[in-house]
Order: C-alpha cells, then structure tokens, then sequence
C-alpha cells in the first residue's frame, strides 16, 4: 500500500513533478495535494461530468483516472483555462449567459466546451448538446448553457474567418 | 420594463459572482479541507427494519489511522434530530427503521483508514417485518414503524374543505374519478451534502456546512446533541444545488458529533453520492384518488380528493408537505365546494422530505390529470376547460382563501394558448415522420410562496458602509444556485443608486449575519429582499443625516444619493461615501431591518391539525405546454418542445426567472418520463446516476420560458417568489400529450416505453 511512485506531468502549463501513491485517484490527488478544487465530486463513478479535466487536450473524468496514468501527459483542469481577471472565452461566455447558476457543475462543463470548440470550431446547437451530454446539471436544464456555447462559436468562428 | 435591466452595473456583479464559479475559483464547503484534517463517515444498516442486536466495531477500533468509533451510547443530549418532529435519531441505537439509518460513525486520520473501518464494522440484527406502501400501513395488522406512537403508523391526518362538497357532487351533471401516483424523486444537487467542523478552544462549535437553513440548524443540532445553540456557529458558503434536499439535517448532527469527539481538530464529512440516494431526504411518494364535480358545460362545482404520502419513518416535513399538498389539491381552479383529506404515513422506506414543489407537485398532477378526464368527457378542449375555470384575483382557492391581486392563472392560460406549439397543434401533428406520433398537451399550475401562517416567515438585514465607502450585505440566506445573492446587491444597487461593484455579500455566517429563516419555500429573495430595503431606507436616511452635517444643510432631505457621493443639487457640493466611511464609528456604519411576511389575516376555518405552513397568502401561477414525438416502434417518447408561462410579480430580472423556470421545468420533465425511484421492501433499486437517470442535454428541447407581468404590492419591488412553480407543468403536459399522441391514460410517472407500446397495442393501461 504504501509504495509510491515519482510521476512527472504537465499541470496547467507548469512541469510538475511528485511522489504519490499509483493508486490515488486524479480527482484526490488535484483537490488534495495540489489544492486545485475547481474539478468537483458529483458522483465518484463516472456519471455526472463534474471532475472532467483535459488529458492531452481530451476531455477525461479524473475520479476514474489513477495517478499513475499522468505520466507524462498534459493536464489542464479549469483553473488552468483562465481566471477571474483572465477567464477561457468560454467561461466568460457561461457567466455572462447566464449558464451558471449553483456552478457546480460548471468547471466540468468548461473543460467539455473547451475540447469541442477545439475540434469543432463552429458547431450546431445538436453538436454542442452532445458534447455536454457526459455532463449532467441539475440547475438550467442546459437551453443557457448550450447559448453560451453557441456565443463562443459565434465569436471564434468570426475571428477564424 | 425591468428596473435592472437597464442597470448595466448590475449585470456585471452578476458576472464576478457567476464567474468566480466557472473558472472554478468559488469554495464550495466540500472544498474547505484544513490541513491535517480528519475524516468521517457513517456505517449504514443496510436492511429496511430490524431490531439491533449489537454493533460489532472492534475490528474497525484497530485499523490504523482510526481516531474513534461511536455508536448510540456515545451521543450526548436527545440523539434526536428533525425540523419540526423530533424523531429521527442521530446514530440508531435499539431499531433500524429504514435501510439509510446510521448505526455507527468512525473518524480517521485519512479517507483510505475511514473507507476500510467502514467495511469492517458489522451489525447484528434481527430482521423485522417492515411496511413500504402507505396504504397498506394504515391497516390494523400493519408491523409499525414507531410502536409507541399513539396513531400506529399515521403520522398526521389532515382535512381540508369548504362549503359542501358531498352535497354538491350529489348534484353535479358529470361527475368523473380517478387514481393517480407520484413516486420518490430524488434531488440529485451535484454537490453531495458536506461539511466541516471542529470545537475551538472557546469551547464553540464551528462548522462550514451546504446547507439550506445555517440560522435553523444550530437549534437542530444543539437539540440532538444537548449543546447550547449560541455556542454553535455556522457558515453557509455558496451552495452546488440544493432543492430542498439539503433543508434539515443532513451531515450537520453527525459532523458535531465528530468534532466533539475529536479535540479540537476539525473533521470534514461527505456523503458519497450513492449514500445520499440510501439515506438523504426524497420528494415523498403520493397516491391520490380524486373525484371531481361539473355542469355540462363544463364549471367546476366540486372536489373530494384524499391523499396519501410516504413519509418514511420519519416525520421530517411531512406534515407541512402534507398541508401544502391539500391547500393545492384544486389547483389554480376556482371550485366553490371542496373537501380534500390527506393522511401522512410512517413506512421503512426512504424518508421522505422537502424538494422544490413540496406537495404541489403532487397534487397539480392529480387535479390536472382528473381536469383531462373531464375535458375528454365533455368533449372540451382542455385548454378551455381550464381557462373557464382559472381562479381569478379576488376568487378563493380549493381552501377557501381569496386570491390577491395579481393572480395570473388565466394569463398564464392565455400566453401558452396562444404559443404556435398550441395553437398550429393540428398542423404540427400531422406532420409526424412515419412510425412517429405526435401530441401536445397543457396544463395550468400554482405554488404558494414563503411559510404560512403558524411560523413566522422573517428575515433581518444587516447592511455596513465601509470605511472605504463601500457596502457589504450580510446575507443570511443561503444561495443555492437560485441567484438570491446577485438578487440582493441588484437590490440594494437600486435602493441606494450605486454601482453593484460597490457592493461585498457576505455568505450566510450565524455569528457575523442576522437570523432568517431557511432558503426554502420561494420565499428568500421576497423576504430577505424586504428586509433589505428597509435596511437600505435606514442607509439613505442615516447617509443623508450624516452628509448634513459635513455640508451645513439644515434640510437633509434635499441632499441626494448619488454613485459614491451625497449630494446637494442646490449647491452642487457634496461629499465622498468614502469620506463618511472613514468618519463614522463602525457601529454608525451599520444599519439593520427586518420583515416579516403577512399572513392571511381571516384565515378559513379548516385545516386545524396544521399548526405550521396553512394557508398561504401569495401565491405564483404558472402554465405548461408540452409536445411529444412517440416512436412507435420503441415506445420512446422525446420531448420536443417544452413553453412555461409564469406570474411571480413584477419581473425585476428576466434572466434569474428564466433561469430558475428552466431549471424547475427540467426537473419536471425527468419526473415525466425519466427519474424512477424504485424500491423493493425497502431497499433501493435505483441507487447511483446510472440507474437512476436525470436528464442530460440530449434528453431536452430548448425550454421554453414567457413572463407575465403582474406586481405584487408587498414584494420587495413588487416581486413574489418563483423558484418552484416551473417544475409542476412538464408531467401533467406530457401525460396529456401522450393521451393526444397514442391515446394513453397516464397514472403515474415516469412513463416509461412498454407503457407507450402497451397503449400503442390497444391494451387498457
Ligand atoms: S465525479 Fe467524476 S464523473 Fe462524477
Ligand atoms: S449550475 Fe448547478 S448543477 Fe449546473
């Protein structure tokens, strides 16, 4: 049990580099050691979307990750997509659209609208709808959240032509 | 017009609270994890009934890592918790009355030592017979839930009426009857119930805790452990979601206990998610039989209805859902004769509890389905059935309370009615894709709002300038993604003409805020908001009072509030906030107000077993418009569009009502044709998310939400509360629509495809 393993990965555009049990869950280990709590714990098994974080610029749910599977990966989480004063188009677009109301659920949905806009620079409301559909929000039934999405595409599919 | 809407400072403080939370910066209580924290966790029986013979912990004392084990005969005080019955125990210590309840609770140094304790802690039982339908409890012969009390397994009868309803439907030309149930639904609020705790040197009880009611919990819990509720403080940060599930105790009792078993250290608790499907509070299950009385053409002359609801073993709120589900089992119909009876039920299932819609939802189902009855009887459309009847202002409801103006059930009607998806129905049905079928359906809806009569429904304010010149608003109710925090500083913005940015919100904190009640019952902004602006005047009089002084007016009142200054036009001097900030003493920065919701002055003379929440005053309205695509081939039936049309007062901001009516209609709609509860013998069926489904993004149209404008006198601004009213449409619309679209007779929900195929091959549901 008590056997650890030195991982080094990219965390948030930083080289990270620590001791840690194989066997600790990507979610504990980002809200515990690393004190990055913006990946939340809505279910623990899978199902709600809250801890997704990117690996590799693809969208993955760190409560079914184990750490020893960070090795040499890029991990961004989405306090790496931005900040109060900085915010990912993304989540600006969220709270301005009035996409975010308990927000628990929210950091997950930006890393799933995140890795979509990615791939699909301009999707339609169908396209955005599946993308978030491994996300489960108790609080909007989704219509403002998918509109933000919409907001960005809009405005990265102006920039890009 | 909104008042906010042209208050661009407003939106951007909407903008810095909501974006702290999509960047991921906001601390939710399941953040807060001190370093070198413990943890604790409960052992759950895991059977439904059962007399406890002993709980086997040795084996969990010795793992490594495990600080203390506790069981029954180390809870202080009643070991009882509960809102308003006392008579759920902390830790259960002689009987296991439903499968979730605690039987023992470990604390550990780390979560691996606390899940391995856990598993080794062994209950030795001897299995009682249990009861699970509510029905079924009320016989004699039924194995009893809380043998000493004194009704057997009824917890509460109630009866509701008015005028005389047997003699009235004696003399109805049609009279129709039907059975209709509701299941278990579960909350599913993102963040599972949470908390932290630890006793500081001052001998106080300090816990950071998702909850619905901080200022109520300390009396909970100092009742259940025998502490003093003064020496218990609780901070209430921003809630993942809550509705209703987190209203009464969840971790709080059990968390106290740990901390005060644990020297000082603070402990965090989390309910796991498919610990809170075993043991946190459900929409209680309801069957109803009702009957209901009309002229040929149609007008509504008399209503009997019964209800039953699974409380599960324990009281909780039971009684008061009880009483809302009664004082709405007429809907927002005016029916001169009314008699609904309801009785409330102790079984060894899931415990059932408060959640968006307390007992409305329930009932809105039975009357709107019975209203479908009737339609098809008279051949009405059911749109015009329902508009003949809507109650209008000054007309009394089902128990006998008159409506206050603005009372928008038949404009409501009148928006949905007129949507194309309404009206160009014909058109839109005959357009269905082959092996589709199509169907729309309406249905009209009200909720109450705030406690009732019996329970003051108060709130009080704290409002500081600070000696920048600034405002913090001590908010005392919790905001659990229903945006009554933003809500507040729109409101103070407005009251004291500044900028939002000027204003700091401080989450709900019972040493540092004011008491108010629970963020429940549609009831926080209303009532908080209230308080709020009379806090406010206060302000404006003390700032105009004090500027006075520096600018030598002898007729404050001619000075004005401006953005960051007081001025006097008359001269055009005036002076800084940030001036008279650094001036005053703190105590002369401070103002504070309180309110208190009126109550129905006359109230009728029914209802008397309900000491608490009977009747209401205010109430919002809401209709529904549901259209369905069935596949005939599977059964499957998607929701294609989904319009609500609400009335709660003067819309201050279109979006918050959009938001909140969107939300509450996709509950509605999981409760339609997804969420099923199940349980056998007291077991869940359904434990986790991925058996027991809400809905995703895939599963939704684009809800739609339209305002009617009405302005409720007494509101904060003219506002009434809307947090609930949207989520009683979807299930009654789309039980109608599916009678439209394959001609089925919906009963109960959720529907599920072999009901659909049932119909769809002719057989009688
Ligand atoms: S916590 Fe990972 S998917 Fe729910
Ligand atoms: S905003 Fe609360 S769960 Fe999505």
């Amino acid at each position: 049990m008590s056997k650890t393993i030195t991982l080094t990965f990219t965390l948030n555009g930083r080289q990270v580099r620590l001791e840690t049990r194989p066997g600790t869950r990507v979610l504990d280990l980002l809200r515990g050691e690393m004190g990055l709590t913006a990946a939340k714990e809505g279910c623990g098994s899978g199902e709600c979307g809250a801890c997704a974080i990117l690996v590799d610029g693809t969208a993955k749910l760190s409560c079914l990750m184990l750490a020893a599977q960070l090795e040499g990966r890029e991990i961004v989480t989405a306090e790496g997509l931005g900040t109060v004063e900085h915010p990912h188009p993304i989540q600006a677009s969220l709270a301005e659209n009035g996409a975010v109301q308990c927000g628990y659920c929210t950091p997950g949905m930006t890393i799933a609208a995140a890795e979509l806009l990615a791939h699909t620079p301009c999707p339609d409301r169908g396209e955005v709808r599946e993308a978030i559909s491994g996300n489960l929000c108790r609080c909007t039934g989704y219509v403002k959240i998918v509109d933000a999405v919409m907001a960005v595409s809009r405005t990265t599919g102006e920039k890009n032509s | 017009m909104s008042a906010f809407s042209s208050n661009s400072s407003g939106q951007r403080f909407h903008h810095r609270d909501t974006l702290s939370k999509a960047v991921g910066a906001e601390r939710y209580s399941t953040d807060f994890t001190p370093p070198g924290c413990l943890w604790a966790g409960v052992k759950r029986a895991g059977v439904p009934h059962a007399r406890i013979i002993a709980v086997h912990s040795e084996e969990a004392r010795a793992v490594q890592g495990v600080t203390s084990v506790l069981t029954r005969a180390d809870v202080p005080g009643t070991n009882r918790q509960g809102i308003v019955h006392k008579d759920q125990p902390v830790l259960a210590g002689s009987v296991v009355r439903h499968a979730g309840d605690p039987v023992a609770l470990v604390v550990a140094e780390s979560r691996e030592a606390l899940a391995e304790a856990l598993a080794c802690i062994r209950l030795e039982c001897e299995p009682l017979p249990g009861i699970f339908d509510p029905e079924l409890a009320l016989k004699p012969d039924a194995p009893l839930v809380h043998p000493d009390w004194e009704t057997g397994n009824l917890l509460a009868r109630g009866l509701v009426d008015k005028g005389d309803a047997q003699q009235a439907m004696q003399a109805c030309e049609v009279v129709v009857e039907g059975e209709f149930e509701t299941p278990m639904q579960e909350h599913v609020s993102l963040e599972p119930p949470n908390g932290a705790a630890r006793m500081t040197a001052k001998g106080v009880l300090e816990m950071i805790v998702s909850t619905q009611a901080p200022f109520r919990d300390r009396f909970e819990i100092a009742h259940a452990l025998g502490l003093n509720p003064m020496s218990i403080r609780i901070r209430a940060p921003y809630l993942g979601g809550a509705f209703g599930g987190k209203d009464g105790a969840t971790v709080q009792c059990l968390l106290a206990l740990a901390a005060l078993k644990s020297g000082g250290r603070w402990v965090r608790m989390d309910w796991g998610r498919e610990e809170t499907f075993l043991a946190g509070y459900k929409r209680h299950a309801a069957r109803m039989r009702i009957r209901l009385g009309a002229t040929r053409d149609g007008v509504l002359q008399a209503l009997e209805s019964t209800m039953y609801f699974d409380s599960g073993p324990y009281a909780h709120l039971g009684v008061e859902i009880m009483a809302l589900g009664l004082e709405h089992s007429g809907g927002a119909y005016r029916i001169p004769h009314t008699r609904m009876e309801g009785f409330c039920v102790y079984t060894n299932n899931p415990v059932g509890g408060a959640f968006r819609g307390f007992g409305v939802v329930q009932a809105i189902f039975a009357i709107e389905r019975i209203m479908d009855v009737l339609a098809a009887r008279l051949h009405m459309d059911p749109g015009e059935l329902r508009l003949k009847n809507a109650l209008r202002p000054g007309e009394q409801n089902c128990a006998g309370v008159a409506m206050q103006s603005p009372s928008g059930a038949c404009e409501c009607l009148e928006t949905v009615m007129a949507h194309p998806a309404w009206a160009d129905r014909m058109a839109w049905k005959a357009k269905a894709p082959p092996f589709k079928r199509r169907g729309v359906g309406i249905a009209a809806s009200c909720n109450a709002m705030g406690y009732g009569r019996g329970l003051p429904d108060a709130a009080a304010a704290k409002l500081e300038l600070t000696r920048e010149g600034n405002f913090k608003i001590f908010n005392s109710v919790a905001d659990m993604g229903q945006g009554n925090a933003p809500a507040f500083v729109q409101l103070a913005a407005t009251a004291l003409k500044q900028e939002a940015s000027r204003f700091e919100l401080v989450q709900p904190d019972t040493r540092l805020c004011l008491p108010a009640g629970s963020s429940s019952a549609s009831r926080t902004t209303y009532t908080f908001g209230n308080a709020l602006l009379r806090a406010c005047e206060a302000m404006r009089e003390k700032l105009i009072a004090r500027a006075a002084l520096f600018l030598l007016v002898d007729e404050p009142n001619r000075l004005c509030l401006k953005p960051g200054e007081v001025a006097d036009e008359a001269t055009g001097r005036s002076v800084p906030l940030s001036m008279l900030g650094a001036m005053l003493q703190r105590d002369d920065r401070i103002c504070v107000d309180q309110f208190v919701m009126p109550v129905v002055e006359n109230p009728p003379d029914t209802g008397k077993e309900f000491k608490l929440g009977f009747p209401h005053v205010f109430f919002s309205h809401g209709a529904c418009l549901c259209a369905v695509e069935v596949d005939e081939l599977t059964g499957q039936v998607e929701l294609k569009e989904c319009v609500t049309a609400v009335e709660c007062g003067r819309v201050l901001n279109p979006r918050g009502v959009e938001q909140q009516v969107q939300g509450a209609a996709a509950q509605g709609a999981g409760l339609a044709l997804m969420e099923k509860f199940s349980t056998q013998g007291g077991r869940i069926l359904s434990g986790d998310l991925s058996t027991y489904l809400i809905p995703t993004a895939l599963d939704l149209p684009d809800l739609e939400c339209a305002t009617v404008d009405g302005d409720e006198p007494s509101g904060p601004l003219g506002l009434k509360g809307m947090g609930e009213v949207g989520i009683h449409g979807p299930a009654p619309a789309v039980a109608q629509a599916l009678g439209d679209a394959v001609g089925l007779t919906v009963r109960s929900v959720p529907v599920e495809p072999e009901d659909v195929l049932r119909a769809l091959r002719g057989e009688k549901s």
